[in-house]
């Protein structure tokens, strides 16, 4: 007998199997989870939780008889009343006796309900989509740079010798120029040694000039040639920027409701999630406007109620002025979201126009508006043909642009799929294709 | 070997007892019985030198002394010869993946037993469902996993239903020694994992997640039901054929060679027979079937067959066996438990816990309990192996009549061995179910003639009249022949377009559950490679249903 404590053992042992059945049932799940993140407040959105799948998609059939037919028998304990020759009303669900059944074994055909982490929950939910661009597109400073070794040169410097390449380029060059080996000029000499110094013959002769020659080969064919020396290459990579800013740039103004507000969180929610699992570092930075813009913190900029007119022009500004101050373009990849309802003074929009084409869009890695709209008053068709006036702006703008996009949201459950829009594999494929 | 009601398959796990309101003690049949057993003797105000611990911790000396306390027991008392033990300690989350790998501690990989994995972890989460207390696998030495929750008590429990119980089961039973070869079987594991690792990497891991389902979905027909050929050694097919020699010249007789022959079979017949006879049909291993046999399929496709096929063998005698391995296990742990406590090794406290866990294991509710669930193989196999102790050492009138051969032998211990060894489930019961255990369980039979518009009838009750009925009927539900249905590869168009022909010969009128047929039936094409019919006959040869399925994306045409 012996004991054994296995508690130690690294867990996770099914992680693999796990992994290949999230796999196999990956659209289902993945349609779970969109169902599951739809119902989701935002906090939670980039939580784990369980999801829930139609149990035939992972069904494993086998060769069974069926539960149902054919004549049997059911053995079953805790006889109190009945006799031999006794009737027993055939239960409702048809199926005879409960659980009595020997072949069915139990087999719940329920759906499938489980667990999942976040990363895999994150994992399904952002899956497909792409980020443009991702590498800053100028990058710019030594910091930037890694060292990678990049094969072998013929000069450098001496800590950057690779002994094992230069010894390997010797000993072929010595090969093929036939350098005598110690151990065969000492063959030699023992041969000349062999004849007394003065003897003249032939043979004598013959030893003593191969000797001479030998040696002659071993001093004009140097062991290490400077042609045999190797440095190793080091080569300077950029390396691209893992860390990103997002600017959240919303109108606050009286024109926005509770809803709107709620559509932009939520697509600032799902942009940030995005954007944490592609860089190391995400900082966010909220800028909110009416007539003047202000950063504020996250509860200041959803929650608490301003008014005043709306000039668009005014965020764009400060954005620059943040810019500025705290994230250097060269070492931040920049993002911004706008949101807004698409009101803006009239004066004001070739001014916003201008500053977003000339200033805001060449230091930003990819700017997307979102316009947000009522959910509860429906346009008829024809005023949703109406563009607004920002819109129009920015859609002239835009269309030189190609990692600008705009999109219009008027409900919940429009976020996710503009979203997916954005930023699906195909569209951002596109938009490198431009 | 005891399962979980939610392990489909594989080794032995006690399921821990339900929430308490679920098993009042009251109602197991089987604790009623064994009062005797239980009256306490007290330890308090005896000698408490023998005590092997008190209150619920324990380390590993403990675990030691306790091994060996309950070991004497079992060997020297019971008289049981058991596999060396090797006892693993493990956690919760150890166990959850235990159970997702068919209790293996090593297993290949697969999304279904990641599958497995998720429902048990959802249901122990939320509480639905506790966990083992152990696992017991069928090897040499005997692996067991103890959980480290468990109490001391439970580890000495434990220790006694698996590393001497089920141990004993394992290394004895007939079905266990004809099928599984305890030494090799982690090794061969360990081979299946690596290679399928392998093939994976070669492969790709869809390519052969295909071949696993498919052969998955034809596991249950991938046994051999009757034991393995031996192959004879020289020695003995000398004398063999030495025998078959003398015997032909005793028979000598000229005259034979006079006889007219009769008409020439016809040719078609012959022929037909002769092919059969080549492919070795027919055949009901289709797993076995395909991997010697199917056209296409590349070797690496054919050893995925085997191995898949060899561990489905390997678990084959666990599901004959389940009612015995669990009464022997239960039975071993009863008695064990009993000993250590009346030697003063356990306190009355660490005893009265062990009797709450013994009772809410073996319950057997009533067919009209909301928790019944089928006949609890716990109740039935520790019921049985008490009435067999019964018999042996007082016995009664009606126990002689009904079983003379074993009532009042005296030797309760050595015909329980003798049980153990030489009977499965279902013939150890048409032997050994005596008239009072089918009055204890109160069992009657409900027969169904399948009829919607008729009422079920009473056939049988716990009389005179019917205990010979009753004892047939329930050896026949646990009869593994009759739960799995008959099917067999019959024969393959050879002339043809290759399809092969298959036959479930249908009992009692039960067809196949049709969806899954059709499933996989497609599975089995797609491994064959050329279109599959399987025809549902009666006993009488009449055709009732018949599936068929075209090769869809057929293996080994890479």
């Amino acid at each position: 007998m012996s004991i054994i404590d296995r508690r130690l053992n690294p867990g996770g042992k099914s992680l693999a199997n796990r992994q290949r059945f999230i796999r196999r049932a990956r659209a289902l799940v993945r349609r779970a989870v969109h169902d599951a993140s739809a119902g989701r407040s935002i906090k939670d959105a980039g939580k784990g939780g369980d999801v829930v799948i139609p149990a035939d998609g992972v069904h494993e059939p086998t060769l069974r008889r069926s539960s149902q037919g054919g004549s049997r028998d059911y053995l079953l304990p805790g006889n109190k009343k009945f006799s031999e020759g006794d009737n027993i009303q055939r239960p409702q669900s048809g199926g005879g006796g409960r659980g009595g059944d020997p072949s069915g074994d139990g087999e719940g055909e329920d759906d499938f309900r489980f667990a999942l982490t976040a990363e895999e929950f994150l994992d399904l939910f952002l899956e497909d989509l792409e980020l443009p661009d991702m590498a800053k597109r100028e990058v710019a400073g030594e910091a930037n740079f890694e060292w990678r070794r990049a094969g072998y040169t013929t000069s450098g410097s001496p800590s950057a010798l690779s002994v094992s390449r230069t010894m390997r380029q010797s000993m072929s060059r010595r090969i093929a120029l036939r350098r005598p080996k110690p151990a065969e000029i000492a063959e030699l000499e023992e041969k000349a040694a062999a004849f007394a110094e003065d003897d003249q013959g032939a043979e004598a002769k013959a030893a003593r000039d191969a000797l001479a020659t030998a040696k002659r080969r071993a001093k004009l064919i140097p062991f290490i040639d400077p042609i045999d020396v190797r440095y190793r290459r080091l080569e300077a990579n950029p390396r691209p920027s893992a860390q990103a800013v997002m600017f959240c740039l919303m109108d606050v103004s009286g024109s926005m409701n509770e809803h709107m507000k709620d559509l932009a969180k939520r697509f600032y929610t799902l942009l940030y999630l995005f954007l944490k699992k592609r860089y190391k570092r995400v900082e966010v930075v909220f800028i909110r406007h009416t007539h003047v813009a202000q950063e504020v913190d996250e509860e200041t900029f959803f929650y608490s109620r301003e008014t005043g007119g709306t000039v668009v022009s005014t965020v764009l500004e400060a954005m620059k002025t943040v810019i500025d101050e705290r994230f250097p373009p060269d070492v931040w990849n920049i993002y911004a979201a706008q949101a807004s309802d698409g009101d803006n003074t009239s004066s004001d929009n070739p001014k916003a126009a201008a500053l977003l084409t000339e200033v805001i869009l060449p230091l930003c890695q990819y700017f997307a508006y979102v316009e947000v709209g009522d959910d509860e008053d429906r346009h008829p068709a024809m005023m949703q043909e109406m563009p607004t006036s920002l819109w129009r702006t920015y859609a002239r703008v835009g269309e030189a642009v190609e990692y600008m996009a705009m999109k219009k949201v008027r409900h919940r459950r429009d976020i996710y799929p503009v979203f997916r829009e954005l930023f699906s594999r195909e569209s951002i494929a596109a938009l490198g294709g431009a | 070997m005891a399962r979980k009601t939610t392990t489909s398959k594989g080794a032995a796990a006690k399921p821990k007892a339900k929430p308490r309101e679920n098993a009042p003690a009251v109602e197991s049949v089987a604790s009623k019985k064994n009062a005797p057993a239980q009256k306490l003797v007290s330890t308090l105000t005896g000698d408490e030198s023998n005590i092997l611990f008190k209150g619920a911790d324990w380390d590993f000396p403990l675990i030691d002394r306790i091994y060996r306390a309950v070991e004497d027991i079992g060997l020297n008392e019971m008289g049981m010869s058991i596999y060396p033990n090797q006892i693993e300690v493990i956690t919760s989350e150890q166990m959850l993946d235990a159970y997702a790998s068919t209790g293996m501690p090593l297993f290949y990989k697969h999304w279904s037993f990641g599958k497995e994995f998720a429902r048990n972890e959802q249901a122990y989460r939320k509480g639905y469902q506790g966990l083992a207390y152990e696992i017991v696998i069928n090897s040499d030495p005997c692996i067991l996993y103890i959980m480290e929750e468990n109490s001391a008590t439970m580890q000495t429990l434990v220790l006694a239903h698996a590393g001497v119980g089920h141990n004993h089961f394992f290394k004895n039973n007939y079905v266990f020694k004809q099928w599984t070869d305890a030494e090799g079987i982690l090794d061969y594991i360990a081979f299946a994992k690596s290679y399928l690792a392998k093939a994976e990497d070669k492969y790709g891991i869809t390519e052969v997640e295909r071949v696993i389902d498919a052969a998955h979905a034809l596991q249950s027909h991938g046994v051999h039901r009757s034991p393995r050929k031996r192959m004879a050694d020289l020695r003995t097919e000398q004398m063999r054929e030495k025998q078959r020699r003398d015997h032909g010249e005793q028979l000598f007789n000229d005259l034979w060679r006079t006889v007219p022959k009769g008409k020439k079979a016809d040719k078609s017949v012959v022929d037909a027979d002769r092919r059969r006879a080549i492919l070795g049909l027919p055949e009901e291993n289709i797993l076995y079937f395909l991997e010697k046999t199917a056209p296409r399929l590349l070797p690496w496709q054919r050893e995925v067959l085997r191995i898949v096929r060899q561990i489905a063998q390997y678990f084959y005698p666990q599901r004959q066996t389940k009612m015995m391995n669990e009464g022997c296990a239960t039975f071993t742990h009863h008695r064990i438990m009993n000993r250590l406590h009346e030697k003063g090794m356990l306190t009355d406290g660490a005893f009265l816990e062990f009797l709450h866990s013994h009772t809410s294991v073996v319950m057997q509710p009533n067919y009209d309990d909301p928790r019944y669930s089928g006949i609890n193989p716990y109740a039935l196999g520790f019921a049985m192996m008490q009435d067999i102790e019964r018999i042996c050492v007082n016995p009664t009138g009606e126990d002689r009549a009904a079983l003379p051969a074993i009532a009042g032998n005296g030797d309760p211990y050595g015909t329980l061995r003798e049980v153990w060894a030489n009977y499965r489930d279902e013939s150890c019961i048409s032997q050994f179910m005596s008239p009072k255990l089918i009055r204890d369980f109160s069992l009657f039979r409900v027969s169904d003639d399948g009829d919607p518009s008729e009422d079920l009838r009473v056939d049988a009750i716990h009389d005179e009249r019917g205990y010979a009925r009753i004892r047939r009927a329930l050896s026949r539900q646990y009869d593994i022949s009759r739960r799995d249905p008959d099917i067999q590869v019959v024969d393959v168009d050879l002339v043809g377009d290759r399809k092969l022909m298959l036959q479930h010969r249908v009992l009692d009128g039960v067809m196949l559950a049709s969806e899954d047929a059709q499933r996989v039936l497609q599975h089995l094409a797609n491994l064959w490679g050329y279109p599959v019919v399987l025809t549902e006959i009666s006993q009488n040869d009449e055709s009732l249903a018949e599936h068929t399925a075209d090769p869809f994306r057929p293996f080994g045409t890479v």
